[in-house]
Parts: structure tokens; sequence; C-alpha cells
């Protein structure tokens, strides 16, 4: 390809995206002007014929472009592709899922992407792993009950901790106060260090169900990692360590050393939403409906997503597809009457004194007039002739 | 005609009692319907002032006729005040943020300010109770206040404290519509009440309106007794205790029976105005069912919004069983004539076609054949009046017939009609069809057209509507046809296109190169339009031959220039192009197929990469044209060699039956092994799972692979000349797992992704050992659908397939609510002439649609133009 003709693909009023494919394509090839004008000149004339006519109902026909595909769709949990340990949920509960736009979806995971000097080392990636994962107190010693004194004896071992990259005094300090923050029980005296040895006492020693039931909070009591994470799973995709969590905490995590917030996410939407933003809630939206109708085999074009998550992101907070969102806030009483809890929307309506102006869909169906969509949003009228 | 008038707006408000008197034309008194006679009782709940709905009595307000009046209110006097139960809560929120001596709300100016905002800023909120604090002092009047309780439905209560002790003291419907008569209008507008249309005392009934009769009409049974609407019983309840109030009332009876009587008053006032509020117990007619009150008939799927309103029925529809038929264009639809005997279009009588519709109304209702012009049914004179056309009137009616008369004649070929299946869950589910009048009893459809309306032939009926206006035709022919409905709004590709048999016959057609004689090639083209058979491909000892792929190439469009892999196409590490073994490279130069097969990946459904180009470079007409040869071409191929599959097709040779028993005896070996190994504590877990978990992993990965082994082994005995293998390979139907559970081994049937765990303790069927993990006792099923299925097998098989008859019945309830969601939240978006996104409100939502302004359903599978099939069909080669 010519020089020349670069520049006039570059001057062409096309989109970025046709004008790499273009340069792609032609790259490598032997062309003579004759051709090369008769492709920009076919191109341009089809990207004049694909634009989106006024007056088409585009919310419409994205509904219908995702939940026409939905019967196809599985109902099950399925692994996620490779990461055999980690469930996720796919298919219709997930789409529904993000279309409800839940504060906590039914699996939270996360895939955490790792800065260039700990991405590429196994051991470094594992490091990270251990600031993310939330240990119970059990992993780094042994905990025995004494019966006999009515007290739980901790024995923390130095090994593990070595290997783990934490010291020991950080999780004695630790384990009182999580035990009495996080798992709200305080019914125990302050713990008497010895060296590496803890040893907890339960205020009320007259019954042993308080020292069992002191023993299980000090076993389970989270000292490393992040509380919400339960699981991290190392693995290598692409030449570099990717972490996999079950559980998610978006804000705690980047605080992590080694972790690369720009690539790392999150399957929690609302979480992105508050950490990040709403202009990253509704790419995330978009990024997790589309994965979820691609991994079914389903295609759908991004466009129709894109106009359901800009519709949810709308108002600067995610809202949902339904009753407590969108459709349950909508501007016509009767559209909302005919959607779901009819008889609550009327009497509200009489009481403020709203009024419906009539301009949706449903309102017009209802009083029998033409739509103010596709054709009959057309306000032209032919002048007879004579 | 459409109505020049239209509706700009709908204000809502209550009723106040004055409004209620005002609009009523008669107070209703008499809690009886109908005297001796059957005429109705002046002054009860049928008065002829109410309406008429019996045919020959007049309406003695509007003296219309039954079907003409529309029906007038009358009203009931409350002896005593009820509270409407549908404003129970708002009662409740008034009465606690408002003084019960002043009747102010219990805020200051300055802490009502904070909640609601100042005047100019919007972004403030309405008050709610939690804005009060309980049992406060009035700021207004210094007054205490007490605690309200509420009960449901419709109890309201003061707490007082006496001596110390906590006293509940019941508020009467009076007494709370005395306090909120005393709330200034001013205290209102901060609650979120206009008070102009909705002083807060209207919500206590004093006045009950009565509805007119129109619509609550009585049915007379066969037996000739008269059976009463359900409102109008429950308004027959409300008369007859609210007379027994008034009476005992008037007589001073003590204050027990009055309260007893006013609560009934109110039981029934709820009740008629919603029957299923919590709390109360539903009202019910004589034979035990719950009576259909006020709400009832708003609410639900079957009601007045979604059941009534929402989805309207129509005339000039029909509906019957549908059937294939290849050889219709996929623009038409096959009509029986004794339907289209009975469906019309209005035409028009004008000077230009008065002899033609003379003749048609001359024919009349009865067209006797297929091929014989179409009748008429009806003559529409120019006073509205409609005669009905029957054997004997037809030639005076024709006499009558001149300018400015209407006739609905009956449809005929190429007329132009709505053909719908259900569940319509996308725009292609409604396409207009050319009428094709047609011996039988069901309509057909060319079988490439099945895909958008996602239909097939066991049973489906579908619907057929007439459009009735010029408009109506010209926006089906020009926006929902089927050929304008070729690509999917989806995905922007080709929905429609060749299934089944198609591919199989254009497989057949086309794969490898293969000769036919002038005799063979005419036999196949027949169907088509085609005028030429073209020089031949070769002329062997005098007799000349034609290739397939010269045929195929016959249909295709002469500029056509693709290079693809079709669906059979191995992705092989290096691609043998032209050589390839399977004969899966396609290339086409100038609309002759040079070498490959064609199949799914070419022209089927959701695929059809050659319907694809045809639409993007010669437009919509000739790729339904494309369509309609290929199907035709390929029905006519697959006839020539015939297609069959028997259960012989599954047998495979005792070698391969050997080799399949030693792999799964091998796998029962390998697990039973790892079952030893796990018993004996040696598994090791994988991270993150029980030793359990990790053994059911790899045993079903173990059974699995069995297996798949069993089915390589059977598809290597079975080659092309297998009808099933065929099918698999072109992608026409069913998958090569489909063989191998068919001549190979069924595999593990699962429960929720898992083993058959379920059953006995310890066992899944009594037939096994308690605590068995071996393969068999757990839904392995060894054995093929040939070879059959052993009695457990045959268990174990069904509870795998129940799984999945209930998991499509809970998916098809979940995605149809979903949808019905996304449309209710999406439904008003449209692209403004600017080009942004906006609801009809005219709110933005984008800039530009799909930030780049390209329609999905033109874009080349997303991509705003195909760029690689541009530059291939003007360079002529690969890309």
């Amino acid at each position: 390809m010519k020089p020349e003709m670069l520049d006039s693909i570059d001057s062409a009023a096309l989109p970025v995206k046709t004008k790499t494919q273009m340069k792609e394509f032609l790259a490598e090839r032997d062309i003579t002007d004759q051709e090369f004008d008769a492709i920009l000149a076919q191109v341009i004339a089809e990207y004049q014929k694909t634009r989106i006519e006024p007056c088409e109902a585009v919310g419409v026909i994205a509904a219908q472009s995702i939940g026409e595909p939905g019967t196809q769709m599985t109902m099950r949990t399925f692994h996620y592709a490779g990461v055999a340990e980690i469930n996720v949920t796919l298919g219709l509960p997930r789409l529904i899922e993000i279309m409800d736009a839940r504060k906590e979806p039914s699996t939270p995971t996360m895939t955490i992407y790792l800065e260039e000097e700990y991405a590429t080392d196994r051991d470094r990636a594992r490091e990270v792993s251990w600031q993310i994962e939330a240990a119970p107190l059990r992993e780094f010693g042994d905990i025995t009950i004494d019966m006999e004194n009515m007290q739980v004896v901790v024995v923390i071992n130095e090994a593990v901790c070595e290997k783990r990259k934490i010291k020991v005094e950080e999780i004695i300090a630790r384990a009182p106060e999580k035990i009495r923050n996080k798992r709200h029980y305080r019914d125990f005296e302050d713990p008497v260090i010895e060296g590496n040895t803890l040893i907890f006492i339960p205020k009320f020693r007259e019954k042993y169900q308080n020292l069992f039931q002191l023993a299980e909070h000090v076993r389970l009591v989270i000292v490393q990692g992040i509380d919400d994470i339960e699981r991290v799973v190392v693995r290598k995709e692409g030449g570099e360590y990717i972490l996999y969590t079950e559980g998610s905490n978006l804000k705690d995590v980047f605080e992590v050393p080694g972790v690369d917030t720009t690539r790392t996410r999150t399957n929690n939407i609302s979480e992105i939403s508050q950490v990040l933003g709403i202009e990253a809630a509704r790419n995330a939206i978009i990024h997790e409906a589309i994965s979820t109708l691609n991994e079914q085999g389903i295609l759908v074009d991004v466009r129709h997503i894109m106009l359901v998550a800009d519709m949810m992101c709308m108002e600067g907070e995610v809202k949902q597809i339904g009753r407590h969102g969108i459709a349950g806030e909508k501007e016509s009483v009767l559209s909302r009457a005919a959607f779901e809890v009819t008889v609550n929307h009327l009497l509200d309506a009489a009481v403020a004194n709203e009024v419906d102006e009539l301009s949706g869909v449903t309102e017009n169906v209802i009083v029998g007039q033409p739509i103010q969509l596709g054709t009959g949003d057309v306000k032209l009228i032919a002048r007879t002739i004579r | 005609m459409p109505s020049p008038k239209r509706i700009g707006k709908i204000e809502f408000g209550l009723l106040s009692p004055k409004e209620i008197r005002q609009m009523s034309v008669r107070k209703i008194i008499w809690a009886d319907t109908y005297d001796d006679d059957g005429f109705p009782y002046p002054q009860g709940l049928m008065d002829l002032n109410l309406g008429v709905i019996d045919p020959g009595l007049r309406c003695k307000t509007c003296s219309q006729k039954a079907g003409e009046c529309p029906g007038h209110f009358g009203h009931i006097e409350l002896a005593k005040p009820v509270i409407h139960v549908g404003y129970t809560r708002l009662i409740r929120k008034l009465l606690r943020v408002s003084c019960r001596e002043c009747g102010r709300i219990l805020l200051s100016p300055e802490e009502i300010e904070k909640v609601i905002g100042t005047e100019d800023d919007l972004t403030g909120d309405l008050l709610s109770e939690k804005d009060v604090k309980k049992e406060r002092i009035c700021p207004h009047c210094g007054s205490q206040q007490l605690k309200i309780n509420f009960e449901k439905p419709t109890t309201f209560s003061e707490v007082l404290l006496e001596d110390g002790r906590k006293v509940e003291h019941k508020l009467t419907p009076a007494d709370i519509r005395a306090r909120l008569e005393r709330i200034p209008d001013d205290d209102l507008r901060p609650l979120g009440i206009n008070p102009a249309v909705a002083r807060p005392e209207w919500t206590i009934l004093t006045v009950l309106p009565v509805p007119p009769v129109t619509m609550r009409p009585s049915i007379i049974l066969e037996n000739g007794q008269r059976s009463e609407d359900d409102l109008t019983h429950k308004l027959v309840d409300i008369i007859r205790i609210n007379q027994r109030f008034k009476e005992n009332q008037d007589a001073g009876a003590p204050q027990l029976i009055i309260e007893d009587l006013w609560e009934l008053l109110q039981y029934h006032v709820t009740t008629y105005l919603d029957n299923e509020v919590a709390g109360c117990p539903p009202a019910r007619h004589r034979s035990g069912r719950p009576l259909k009150t006020l709400s009832q008939r708003l609410k639900g799927k079957d009601g007045r919004f979604r059941g009534s309103l929402s989805g309207k029925r129509v005339n000039f529809s029909a509906r019957t069983v549908i059937s294939p038929d290849p050889n219709l264009s996929v623009k038409q639809v096959g009509i029986p004539l004794s339907i289209a005997n009975e469906m019309s279009i209005p035409v028009p009588v004008t000077p230009h076609n008065i002899e033609e519709i003379k003749e048609m109304v001359r024919i009349g209702p009865f067209r006797p054949t297929l091929k014989s012009p179409c009748g008429a049914n009806y003559v529409i004179r120019p006073d509205k009046k409609r005669l009905r056309l029957a054997e004997g009137n037809t030639e005076s009616i024709v006499e009558m017939i001149e300018p400015g008369y209407i006739v609905e004649r009956q449809i005929r070929n190429d007329d132009i009609v709505l053909f719908n299946r259900q569940p319509s869950l996308h725009r292609m589910s409604i396409m207009a069809h050319r009428v094709k009048i047609m011996e039988g009893r069901t309509f057909r459809l060319n079988p490439a057209v099945c895909p958008p309306y996602n239909a097939d032939f066991d049973g489906d009926e579908m619907n057929l509507h007439i459009p009735q206006t010029e408009e109506a035709r010209a926006e089906a022919a020009i926006l929902i046809s089927v050929q304008e409905n070729i690509l999917s709004s989806r995905f922007g590709g080709p929905i429609i296109g060749g299934i089944h048999d198609h591919i199989s016959g254009i497989f057949m057609l086309t794969h490898t190169l293969r000769w036919f004689t002038k005799q063979e090639a005419i036999y196949l083209i027949r169907p088509l339009k085609i005028e030429r058979l073209g020089e031949p491909g070769k002329v062997e000892g005098g007799v000349s031959y034609w290739s397939n792929k010269q045929i195929f190439s016959l249909i295709l469009p002469t500029d056509l220039n693709m290079v693809y892999k079709a669906s059979s196409c191995q992705n092989c590490d290096t691609c043998q192009k032209e050589q390839c073994d399977r004969d899966a490279y396609v290339h086409i130069i100038d609309g002759i197929l040079k070498c490959g097969t064609i199949d799914k990946k070419s022209v089927g459904a959701f695929d059809g990469q050659i319907v694809n180009r045809i639409i993007r470079q010669m437009g919509m007409p000739r790729a339904a044209q494309f369509i309609d040869d290929m199907t035709a071409l390929s029905i006519r191929s697959i006839m020539l060699d015939g297609f069959s599959f028997g259960i012989d097709d599954e047998d495979l040779s005792k070698i391969e039956y050997g080799q399949i028993n030693e792999v799964l005896s091998q796998a029962a070996h390998d697990v039973d092994r790892r079952i030893k190994i796990y018993e004996d504590g040696q598994l090791e877990p994988m991270p993150g799972r029980t030793p359990e978990e990790t053994l059911e992993m790899q045993i079903m990965q173990v059974l699995g692979k069995a297996r798949d082994k069993t089915g390589e082994i059977a598809g290597r005995h079975l080659g092309l000349s297998n009808s099933a293998v065929l099918m698999a390979v072109s992608g026409a139907r069913g998958s090569m797992l489909n063989l191998t559970q068919m001549a190979g081994c069924v595999g593990q049937q699962s429960v929720r992704g898992e083993r058959i765990m379920r059953g006995y303790d310890d066992r899944t069927l009594p037939h096994f050992r308690k605590g068995d993990r071996g393969s068999g006792a757990h839904g392995f099923i060894s054995h093929s659908y040939k070879g059959g299925l052993s009695p457990t097998e045959f268990f174990f098989h069904a509870i795998g397939g129940r799984e999945g008859l209930v998991d499509t019945a809970v998916r098809t309830s979940q995605s149809g609510y979903l949808q019905r969601r996304m449309i209710n939240a999406l439904q008003d978006l449209k692209v403004a002439y600017d080009g942004t996104v906006r609801t009809t409100g005219g709110r933005i939502i984008q800039f530009t649609y799909g930030e780049d302004g390209t329609d999905p359903m033109r874009s080349s599978f997303g991509d705003p133009v195909d760029v690689k099939g541009i530059i291939e069909s003007i360079l002529k080669e690969e890309v």
C-alpha cells in the first residue's frame, strides 16, 4: 500500500475501528490506485448506510435482544473457565443479578492483576496473596483448650509467620482486637502474652460452654488478609500470575502493595460504583453482561447492553431494572400502574395530584392513540393536491 | 380514520364528598335490585338512572339505549364516616406528623426547611414520618402529643398514660376525620399532598359513589335467573348494613351496638375497595369463592391495566396449525381457502375500480376454488350501514354500488398480511408475508423462516392479521416484511436461512466434486427460475456433464467474491486451502464456486456467510431470492440421492464393540482404583476442596473421557456415508455427542452438575451395596441407546432427564419476567433527529446511539463497516 493511501484513509470520515481495519487488511498488499479508490468509496458508502435512523425504538430493540436469548441460557452455576476451584454464578441467574443491581452478587469474585515485579515471580505473587486471603488464627499455630485452668492457649508457630511474611507481634495484637470488633464477642479478659504464646481467659468461668465458645472465636478469628476474601487462587495466565478470589473487597485490595489497580476487577458492581464511581460501574455492567452472554455462546451487540447500562446509571447511582428502579420511578402514572403494584400507584397519584402527560408508550396504548415512536413520531402531513 | 383529537394529559386527584354528590344522578337507599316482575327498583342498585344493560330499556338520565349509554354514577350516604383502606398509611402518617389539638405539622418552619430545602432548591425530600419524633410537644400550640398506634387493616388508637399505665384509646373514623380537617392547606404541601385536589379528610368516606350499572352488569343464566356482579353483591351488603346502622342510631341504640355496626360497615367498605387486605378475612360469594372487588379488577396480569388496556383484542385475525412447504417463497404464507373466504379488506369504490368491485360483489361470500377471483363479504353504504352479502342478495346489491361505497373484499394472492407466533420475544416474531391461498386447513410457511419465529411443526399454531388501512399495509410492506428482517437486530447477522434438510441437502450437493448428466442437472434446477444451464463442465464419451459446484453457482449473484472456511473445517494448524481433504475451504470468484462445501456456515440461519454478504452488497431482495433458490435447490438435491436414518445406521462392527468394552472396563477399573486410594486416605485433595469433592471431580473426569473415547471409536467406523455423521458435520442437526450416545455409550447422568447421590441411605437404589461409590451406582450409563439401557441405568437416565425439564420450566418464567422488566424500563427510548437517544419525555440517555451511531442490524456482526468483505469483493482474493 502506498503512503498516500494511508493519508486518504486517515482523512476519510470514518470511525477509528474501520480505519485500523482497512490499514491492517491493506498493509501488506500491492494494490492499484483504482482498486484503492473503489474500496474507499465503497467503505464510505457502506458506513453511510449503517447509520441508525431517527425515531428508531432502540430501547425496545435492546430489551428484546437481551431478553430473547434468555430462554436459551442455562440455569446452572458452573466453574470458572480454567479455575475449577472457584464457583461463579453464570447464565440466566447472573444476568438477572446484574439487571437487579443487587448490593452483593451471590458469588462475589475478584480477578487481581499484579504489578510487573510481582506478576512474573510465583513466590512474590504468593506473597501478595497472603496479604489478601483471609487467614484464621488456627493456621498460624496450635490452639489448645486448657480445661483445668479455664483458658485457651495459642502457641504461634514462628516458621509459619516467617513464610507468610507476618510478624508474631502483629498477630498477637490483632487477634483480640478482631475478636471484639469483627466477631463481636467481648466476654473475655485481655489476653496474657508470653513471647509467642497467647492465653485467652473467658470473663465468666462458671460454664465450660463459655470456654468452648471463646475457643471457637479464637480459632476462626482472621489475623491476616482481608476479611471478605475467603480464598485466593494463584494462576499463571498469558505469562503472568493472576489472583482469583472468592469474595470481594475492592477498596482494601487496592491498598495491598503489588496489586495493579488499573486492571484488577471485581464482579460486584455496586462496590465498583462506590469505589471507582458511576462511569466505572457502567463499564462494569457492560463487561459483566456481555461476558455472561458470550460465555453462553450468545451473540449480542454491545450497543444494546450499553443502552441498558446507560439507562441504569443515568441518575448517578446504579438503578435496578424493575419496580424498585427505573420502572418504578417513571414519570407516567399509567405506565407505572400497568407494570406492577397497580393500585398503590393510582392511590398515591391521586393524593399528590400527579399529571400524566401521555408521552410514553404504555400510556398512549392505554388511552388508544398512536405512540410517539417510529412511524408514529413523524409529524409530517402531506397537503392534498389542490 | 384516526381521530384528529388527542388526549393531552390525565390529571389524578381525590373525589371530595361534594363532587361525589354532584356527579351522582341518584341517591341509592334500597338494597334490593329487581322487583318480582324483573323491573329495577327506583333508588335501588339497578336504578334506571344509573344506566341500562337490558336491551329495549332506555336510560332515565340520558335517554339512550343499552350499549349507547355509558352509565352514570349514584351515591350512598353513609351513616357514619369510614376509612378508605388504600389510604391507611397516609392517614397514619398524617396523624403522626400533625398536632392532635391544632392540626399543624409538629415541626418549626426551620426544621421543615431543613428536610425539604428552600423553594428554588429541588434536591430536597418530602417530609416523612421519621422526621417527626414521637410524643413530642407541638411547637405551635404547646400541647403534648400521644403515640398513635395503627393496627391492620383499619384501626387507629392513641396511647394515653393513666396512673402510670399505658391505656389504648381507640380513634373512630369520625375523630380522625375531625383531626385531618384541622390540618391547614399550607402544611400539606411539604408532605407531598396537593390540598386543591386532595384534602386529607376526603380519605375518610362519608359518601360512597355507586358505580354505573354498565360496569357491573348482571348476567342472565340459562334457567332465567339473574346473577349479579360481585360489585353489586358487595354494594348490597353495604347498603343493608348502612340502613340498619341508621335505624339503630335513630332509635338511640347502646354504644356497644353502634360500635359493632360501625365496624361491620367499615369491613364491608374495606372489602368493597380491596378484598385482599392483610388482616382482614376476604368477603366470599355463597359458593365460597372470594369476591372480585375494585382492586382485584385492576390488579395483575388479567386485570384492567395489563389485561384490558395494555393488551387489546382484535378483529380480522385467524389462527391455525402451521405446516411446512419448501416450495413457497420465504416471503409467502400459505392460507387455507376457508380462512381466506372469511377475512376481508375494505376497498373504497371509485370510478376507476367500480367494475372490478361489482364483479367481487357478484361472486359474494363463497369463493369456490383457489384459482377463482376473490369475492366480498360486506358492503358498507355511505351512511355507514353494513350489508352482509349472502347467496340471494348479491345481484340487488351490485345494482346499488356506486362511488362512495366501501366493499369488504376477501383476501387474495399477494395481499400483505401479518404473521405471528407467540411468545413474541423479539420484533421478528411478527413479520409481513404475501398471501398464497392453498388447499388444506393449515397455514404453510417455508421452513427457512422458522428460526425468527422459533417455530417447528409439532403442532405449533400461529396467528394471522389483515392490515385494514393503506398506511398499515404500506408499513407492513416497507418495514416488517420478511425480506426486511433477514438480518437480526440482535447481532447484525442473518436470522433467516437454511435449516435441517436445507443444510444436509446443500452439503450433499456441493461436497467434493460430482458430475451430473443433463437430465440430473435439470432435475435439480427445475424449481428455480433459471433459463440457461451454461456450458457443460466436461464432455466424456460424447456425454455432457455439469459439476455440482457449477449447479450451485447458478443461484449465486454473478459478482460475488468471497473466501472463508466452512463449518466442517477442523482448524488445522496449517490450512491446506484448495487441497483441503474435507473440502472445507470455500472460494467463490465472480459468483462461481471454485472449491469448498456449502454448509451451515454458508447458508444456515444465524451464520449464513453468503446470505450476509449478498445482503450487504446486493440488498435484501436479492438475499431473499437467494434463500428461496437455495432452499428449493437443496430440497431437490436431497431428493436426488435420498436421505434417511435407521436403527442399523448406529451399528458398529465387532472390533469396535470390543474396543468400546475395553475402554469402559478400563475406566471402571480406574474409578475403583481411585476410590480405593480415597478410602485408604491417600488421596491428595485439590486446593480448597475436600477429599470427597476431589474424588468426585476425578471420577467425573475419568468417566467423561471414557465416553468421549467410545465416541471416537464409533466415529472412526462411521463415515460421511452415515446420515447422522453427515448431519453433524454439515451442522444440519445434532452433534457427534448425540452419535456417541446412540452408538457408543450414553455416559454420566448428572443432577446439578454432580453424580446422582440422592436416594436411600448411602446408596441411590436398593440394587447397590451401601457406600458403593462405583461408576454404575451413581448414574454412569455404560450402554448405548442402541444397545439398550439396564433397569438401573434407565432410572438414572430418567432422573437426569427430569432435571432438564424442570430447568426449562423455571427458566422460561424467569427469563419472561426479566424481559418484561427490561421492556418496561427501556420502551420509551428512541433516537432523536439529532442522533441522541432520548426518552419520549426528552431526557437524554446517550449523546450518540451506541457511541458510534451504528445500527446493530445493519452492522456487520457489530462492526460499522464490513471492511474485509468489501476488500475481498474488489480484489477478488483472500484477505
